[in-house]
């Protein structure tokens, strides 16, 4: 019986997880309880105590889970995307010895990106069960937005990818982590509408895939109504997906086929 | 006639600017051991990826195992075992897992790579770290492995880009005797290295490259005989006496070096030649007598300049 190549990947990929996975089951189920521990409880109380006009009738809890829902598969996704690939050129070398083998680039990319996936589904599940736990949602309708939470997750991985394969210093890599992976996270419109922001920074807010997710996982668990129509946050995210793969694959190629 | 395992015409890599592989020419037969020879950085390296399908040609023709790299990597890299200079093996993962993990890329079934790798730890003395992680294994051990994953899928053609650089004396010799059992078994080998001795116990047949070129190209026998003479002789002397003895030492040689420290004396008869100059009154503190080896012949060619 013989596996398409990518599926080879994805099958190395689980090889040398189930050697790290206890580390990423901390993450998995931690990072939704803290954050919805400290944010939605802690400072929901204080927020929630004002009614306000914003907000309306929605707890702060259920305001912000599913936005945290979409931000945590982004953190994920960049995580997963940009150090393996790394590593994979630079450190493991893992890379090297894939492509000495049959295996080319693009099943690298495409092994890769079936894998964070993967990840995410499992992530967002995850989160959608922490959620419901909390009761700031129905069971059904987190897990109704889990597609979206894993989209937005993907729409980072590829450009990720190709940024991680592109950037030659591990210096860059590390202040783009510090410089740009807080503010996305900070500004995406999981903690306040973006419209709260000074009037300069909303378009910026907006070209992050971030905030397209966030309110993807919004309409879907608290019903808000969307700012733009479905199919065009939907494009946007599959679109940043798509450009991602296509730089990443460019990338991967320049850096191993040389 | 039967297809060479390997041609190679008119090949040339460059890097921006830079040239790595000249327009050299090539041919590799099935069953032989074929060596690229040269200094660091002569481009021995950028041809193995070039064989290996994982380098695109600048220019020329090459083919491998009568496909073309280009377009049919894929196809090459299932029948090709490479060994890589640089140490890539996954040292998280046991001895076994390395094995298992490289095996599946070529979507060898578990239960067949399960059988390969016994006989493949056995091959190459690892029985026993089956399942040791790969990290704290010896430099000779780790080779080894590398050595055993590139054999996973029973591969026509071997590339090795300089198997046994930084092993001990002990650990070269363990490479070289299952290299040799390899080459006994019918495996086409590519060997890229700088060591002269490794080309003259390995090869066949080589290549001297030296700046992308091919300088030189024939068996270790058959190179030294033209490139050098049968025998050496390396004369000491005096602080003075070496400039003296120059102009009677140059009549009885058929090429000599005058290096710092020492004279080398090519010639085809040592013991006459020892003679020679001792009746017109040339007496060194030391003489050393020796056969040729490639490093004559490959010092000829390449220089004995530092190239870095």
């Amino acid at each position: 019986m013989t596996t398409p190549r990518p599926l080879l990947v994805v099958e190395a990929e689980y090889r040398f997880y189930r050697r790290t996975w206890r580390g990423t089951v901390l993450t998995t189920w931690l990072r939704p309880i803290l954050f919805l521990v400290a944010m939605g409880m802690g400072l929901g109380t204080l927020i929630d105590r004002n009614t306000n006009e914003i907000l309306g009738d929605i707890g702060y809890l259920a305001f912000i889970a599913p936005g945290l829902m979409a931000a945590s598969a982004m953190q994920t996704a960049i995580t997963e995307s940009s150090w393996p690939v790394r590593t994979g050129i630079k450190w493991r070398k893992n890379y090297w010895a894939q492509i000495s083998t049959p295996l080319t680039p693009g099943d690298l990319l495409t092994g890769l990106m079936i894998w964070i996936f993967i990840r995410l589904l499992f992530v967002s599940t995850a989160f959608a069960v922490v959620i419901w736990i909390f009761g700031a949602a129905p069971f059904g309708k987190a897990l109704a937005a889990v597609p979206a939470a894993t989209l937005t997750g993907m729409a980072f991985a590829s450009p990720m990818a190709a940024l991680a394969a592109w950037i030659k210093e591990d210096s860059t890599m590390v202040a783009l982590f510090r410089f740009s992976i807080i503010p996305l996270f900070l500004f995406s419109g999981a903690f306040f509408p973006i419209d709260q922001l000074p009037n300069f920074l909303q378009p910026i807010a907006m070209i992050s895939p971030a905030w397209h997710g966030v309110e993807l996982c919004r309409r879907i668990i608290i019903d808000i109504p969307l700012t733009l129509p479905v199919w065009t946050e939907v494009g946007y995210l599959a679109a940043a997906l798509a450009a991602g793969w296509w730089a990443a694959g460019r990338q991967l190629t320049r850096r191993l086929l040389v | 006639m039967v297809e060479s395992l390997v041609v190679g015409r008119g090949l040339s890599k460059n890097f921006g600017e830079f040239t790595a592989v000249d327009n050299i020419n090539f041919q590799i037969q099935a069953g032989e051991v074929f060596g690229f020879l040269g200094p660091n950085g002569a481009g021995k390296s950028s041809t193995m990826r070039m064989i290996g399908a994982t380098s695109p040609a600048t220019s020329g023709y090459l083919r491998v195992l009568g496909m073309d790299p280009m377009t049919q990597g894929v196809k090459i890299r299932a029948r090709l075992g490479v060994v890589p200079q640089e140490d890539n093996l996954d040292r998280e993962l046991s001895v076994y897992e390395n094995l298992l993990t490289y095996g599946r890329y070529f979507n060898i079934s578990r239960a067949d790579i399960d059988l390969r790798t016994s006989e493949l730890l056995e091959f190459v003395q690892l029985s026993e770290r089956r399942d040791s992680r790969v990290d704290p294994l010896s430099g000779g051990m780790k080779r080894r492995l590398i050595i055993a994953r590139g054999l996973i899928n029973q591969p026509e053609l071997l590339i090795l880009d300089e198997p046994t650089t930084g092993l001990d004396p002990q650990a070269r010799h363990v490479v070289w005797d299952r290299l040799y059992q390899l080459k006994q078994e019918g495996v086409t080998l590519i060997i890229t290295t700088h060591y002269m001795d490794e080309a003259e116990q390995l090869c066949d047949r080589l290549v001297v490259m030296d700046k992308g070129r091919i300088v030189a190209e024939g068996s270790p026998k058959a190179l030294i005989e033209r490139y050098s003479t049968r025998d050496v002789l390396e004369m000491r002397f005096e602080d003075r006496d070496q400039e003296r003895a120059m102009p009677i030492i140059v009549k009885v040689a058929v090429r000599t070096e005058n290096l710092p420290d020492k004279v080398m004396i090519y010639t085809d008869n040592a013991d006459e030649a020892v003679a020679r100059l001792s009746r017109r009154g040339v007496h060194p503190i030391s003489t050393l007598i020796r056969r040729s080896t490639l490093e004559d012949v490959f010092l000829r060619l390449t220089g004995r300049q530092l190239i870095e």
